[in-house]
Parts: structure tokens; sequence; C-alpha cells
């Protein structure tokens, strides 16, 4: 018995070397000066130069041309992440109550319309979108950056399942008190789903800032760009370089990565919660 | 549905028109779009369109570039799924068993989910770096030599490492919640039953975690179809000719890069079939599911 613990222990912390390892070694170089990384490889200790290289990356350029700071790219990040999280929950929301709650004869046709955006992810129809995009105006603007990748299927199908698991009986005794279609949505429904929205609203946060695609092809001014977006131009620009700044390119990346972490790991238990009853 | 329900007249479209007006507009027209394009042969100059009938599928299928691409993305989707699920079911049954540190560990262990696979493949880049990466130099301890965006295979294995890698939190997660919902009873009947640890395993434990192994599946390889677009992105970033890449990768790089318009449309439709299929299969699934429940 003692044995079979020590090999869990074992086992277990050779997985959080595998996890953890690659990012501690990824933070650790991007403190080390350029040249010294170009000369010697990554580093696994301490360079000193932690503050130095974030605040340039913050406040000087993004790692690249200069026209924008790592601090903006976050603004628009946290836009993003924000906007399309939020969005997401109520237009999910307000479908998903249609559905459940009101008897109407068009309510299975919506459904299966939803039902079919599971077949189209972007990226399968992403030159298409694009052009949609175009003609409408929307490139290189918030609005085109968040409206597109809202109305997937997976928020309705959640708030769908959860709604008709909420006890036919509330909908009764509101109705007996009066209680119009608005009203219990209002004063019923939403109080009710509170944590079901935190849920989603956290894994949706996570997915908004992590978007990459999209933003690359519809965003081409860097005052729109998002952290994630921007790691394509660090990325190139690197490559043309003699000695590239790979602790720049590194604290960008790190500045990508820690919010949504630090969101994930603060709120964990709601993050599972939403997560894994997704599936049901 | 449930018994009791409103009826309005105007209400529910009212409710619904926010998302059926994206959906319009985002989904089916961009669809619709692909679809036409794909029977079309597009001058991306001068905007005319020939009609060419399925020749655009034909040619698709014909290239020596896209069975290759085919066979590549077949191979990443199976390796990337398996390893990951393997890794990450291995992992949570070890921490659903230790008793100190588990959230600690849990914690840990999480992390990663958080990274966009974009940041993922940057870090990728610089730790397979011919000059500066440490898995480099930790391979050629065993005399071999990585060439990251030269060597076809060897940019293929970096891609599936870290993909894998990436995906690893996301089977733990669901793993270790599927094993922590088994009733305790069960857990020490088995016990009592049998005494091999490993047998108890396999008969017991296994069986009862095999229907959310299937749906992970089913994610893990949506995953590695779809959403490792900004893995390869980055990884590949100089010799995307070159390299390997998975079929959605192509579709941007046909459509955006080389301008061929019906061909990446004909590769986006034969990939909207692919995922028909995958959502068929797991809707069967969870259909199951809730019969046995």
């Amino acid at each position: 018995m003692k044995y079979r613990q020590i090999l869990d222990h074992v086992v277990l912390l050779f997985g959080v070397f595998l996890m953890m390892g690659p990012l501690v070694v990824a933070f650790l170089t991007s403190t080390y000066n350029h040249v010294t990384i170009h000369r010697q490889g990554m580093q696994f200790g301490w360079g000193g130069q932690f503050l130095d290289t974030y605040q340039t990356v913050l406040t000087q350029q993004g790692g690249f041309s200069g026209e924008i700071t790592g601090l903006l790219m976050t603004q628009n990040s946290i836009i993003l992440g924000i906007g399309f999280a939020v969005g997401k929950i109520v237009v999910s929301m307000t479908a998903a109550y249609a559905i459940v709650y009101f008897r109407f004869r068009a309510g299975t046709f919506f459904f299966w319309v939803i039902f079919l955006t599971l077949l189209l992810p972007l990226e399968v129809r992403i030159l298409p979108s694009y052009e949609v995009a175009q003609q409408l105006g929307l490139l290189n603007s918030y609005t085109g950056l968040i409206l597109p990748l809202i109305a997937s299927a997976t928020g309705t199908f959640f708030f769908r399942q959860f709604f008709k698991s909420v006890p036919e009986e509330l909908l009764e005794a509101s109705r007996i008190d009066g209680a119009g279609p608005i009203q219990f949505f209002w004063d019923i429904l939403v109080p009710l789903s509170r944590t079901m929205m935190a849920a989603i609203f956290i894994i949706m946060f996570v997915v908004g800032w992590n978007q990459y695609l999209w933003p690359t092809i519809m965003t081409t001014e860097e005052q729109y760009f998002t952290l994630v977006r921007g790691i394509q131009s660090v990325m190139q620009q690197m490559i043309g370089a003699d000695i590239p700044y790979y602790n720049e390119a590194l604290a960008m990346a790190m500045l990508a990565m820690l919010p949504p972490a630090l969101v994930i790991l603060i709120f964990q238990r709601m993050f599972i919660k939403g997560l894994v009853e997704q599936e049901k | 549905m449930k018994k009791a329900q409103f009826s309005n007249p105007w209400l529910p479209y009212a409710l619904l028109a926010p998302q059926m007006l994206i959906i319009a507009i985002f989904f089916l027209w961009p669809a619709a779009e692909a679809i036409r394009s794909s029977f079309y042969l597009e001058d991306p100059f001068f905007g005319n369109a020939t009609f060419v009938g399925l020749q655009n599928y034909t040619d698709a299928f014909r290239a020596s570039d896209y069975q290759r691409t085919a066979w590549f993305t077949a191979l990443f989707v199976t390796l990337v799924s398996l390893l990951s699920l393997a890794i990450g079911l291995m992992l949570a049954v070890s921490a659903d068993r230790v008793l100190r540190g588990q959230s600690s560990y849990k914690t840990l262990l999480m992390w990663v989910y958080a990274i966009a696979p974009p940041v993922a493949g940057l870090i990728g880049v610089m730790l397979f770096d011919q000059h500066i990466g440490p898995l480099v130099d930790f391979f050629a301890l065993f005399g071999w030599e990585m060439r990251l965006g030269v060597n076809y295979w060897d940019t293929g294995i970096a891609i599936i490492i870290v993909s894998t890698w990436k995906q690893i939190p996301y089977n733990f997660i669901f793993f270790l919640s599927g094993l922590q919902s088994i009733p305790n009873s069960v857990k020490e009947a088995a016990r009592i039953d049998c005494r091999s640890e490993r047998r108890r395993f396999w008969t017991i434990t296994f069986p009862l975690l095999a229907p959310t192994s299937f749906f992970l599946l089913i994610l893990n390889i949506t995953y590695a179809m779809f959403e490792t677009f900004g893995t390869i992105d980055q990884m590949v970033k100089d010799q995307p000719g070159n390299s390997p890449v998975t079929l959605v990768y192509k579709v941007y790089r046909d459509g955006f890069r080389g301008n061929d318009l019906g061909g990446s449309a004909a590769q986006s439709v034969v990939l909207m079939v692919l995922v028909l299929i995958l959502t068929i299969v797991q809707f069967r699934l969870i259909e199951r599911r809730v019969h046995y429940n």
C-alpha cells in the first residue's frame, strides 16, 4: 500500500514536470538578455532582466513594429474575452428560453437550425466568412471581431439542458401568482441560473481570449490586435531578425497566457463544473 | 419538453431573433457560399467564375499534396487523441488515489488548459529550435538531430508533441471528475471481491469510465482536427509548403495564400461532411448514455 502511494506521487510529479516544465523554462528564459539566449540557448536560471523586458513589451512595443504596446493588446484581449462571453450568454440564454418555455410551431425548426451550426466550425467556412465580414464592412472593428464568434450552438444547448432540469412547479406557481413570461425569466430563471452563468462565463472568457484564426484574418490594423493575434506578428518579426528578440517574444507569450490561467485557477471549482456539465 | 409552457404570438421569435440573425449571416450564408464556389473556377484577380462541376473535388483528391496531407492528418489525429487520452487517464487515476496534495497536483496539471494553441506553438518553436532549444539538445543525446522546419518528420513529431501536451489537461479534468463520481459503495465492494488493484481497474473502473472515454475521444478528434490550427501555424511558419500540415490548415493556405478559391471551398465541403459524421456519432453516444441512466 505504501509502495503504491509513492508510485502515484512519482507519476504525478512526473506529470507536473511534463506540464509545467516548458512554461517554467519559457518564463525563466524571458528574463535573460536576447544575446545571451542566442549564444547559450534557453535558460534554467533567473536572468535578472525581468523588469526591463516586461516593461518594454508592455509600454513601448509589443515585440514588433512599435505601433501597439502590450498594454493595448491586453486591453483588446479583455474586450474580446468579455464581449464574447457576455454576448454568448445573452444570446444563448434567450434562445434557450424561447425553445424550452414556449409552445410555438417553429420551435423545433429553430432548434435544428441552431444544431446545424455544430457542423460548421469557423475553420471550414473561413474564407466565405471573411468575405461576408468584408462586404458588411466589419473588418478591423470590435463588432466584427466578436459577433461572428458568438452564435454557435454550445451555449444554447447548455442552457436548454439546464432549463429543462428546472422543476415545472416553479413555472406553475409563478403563473398562479400572475407572472408573465418576461417576469418569470427575469425574477425566477435568471437568479436560478447564476452559478451556471458564472461557469459558462469563465469557460467562454478563456475561449474568447484564446481566439486566433478569426482575429488573425479579421484585423490588419495593429490597434485591434489582441495578445494571441499579436503572437503571429512576433513570430514573423523573429524570423527576419539577425539576433531575434527571444526574450520579448517569450514575454508576450507569458502575458497572453497569464490572465486566462489566473481566471481558471481562481474559479477552479466553477470552471470544472461548467466544463463537465457541458457534456450532458 | 415541458408540459407547462407559455404561448405568445411574437415573444419567442423576438427572443430567438439575435441568435438566428447571427447564424444566418455568419453561418448559413458563408456555408452556402462555400458550397456554391466549390463548383466554380474563380479568377482571383478579375472575379470571373466559370462553372466546372465536380472538377475542384477531383483535382483536390488527385493532388499528391492533398493525399499526403490527408495521411498526415489521419496519423496526427490518431496519435494526438490516443496519447493525450492515455496520459490524461494515467494522471487522473493517480490523482484520484493520492491522499495528500491532490488539489495542488490538480491545479498544476490544469494550468496548460488556459494556453492558447498558438502560444503553445510559439513555446514549442523555441523548445525545438536548432540553436537554442533544450529539447533538441536532449534528443541529440540519443543521436537524433532534430531540424524543425527543415525535415518533414522532425516537424511533424514536434507538432504532435506540442498538440498532445496542450490537450492533456482537458482529458485529465474529465477523467478525474469521472473517477470521483464513481460511488464509494461500488469501490468498496470491488475491494472486497478482488484484491488485485490492476484487475479491479480493468474490470470495474475502466468499464465505468467507458462512456466518458468515448465522449472524450470525439472531443479529442475535433480538437486535433480544428483547434490545433494555431499551433501548426506557429510551428511551420517559415516553410508551410514543405512541412506537415492538417487538412484544415490546407484549406486556409490554399484559400488565403494560394488564391485557389474553388479548390479551398471544395476542401471545406469535404470537412463539413466529416464534421457531420462526427456529430452524428457523438449524438448517438449521448442518446445511448441517456438510456443507460
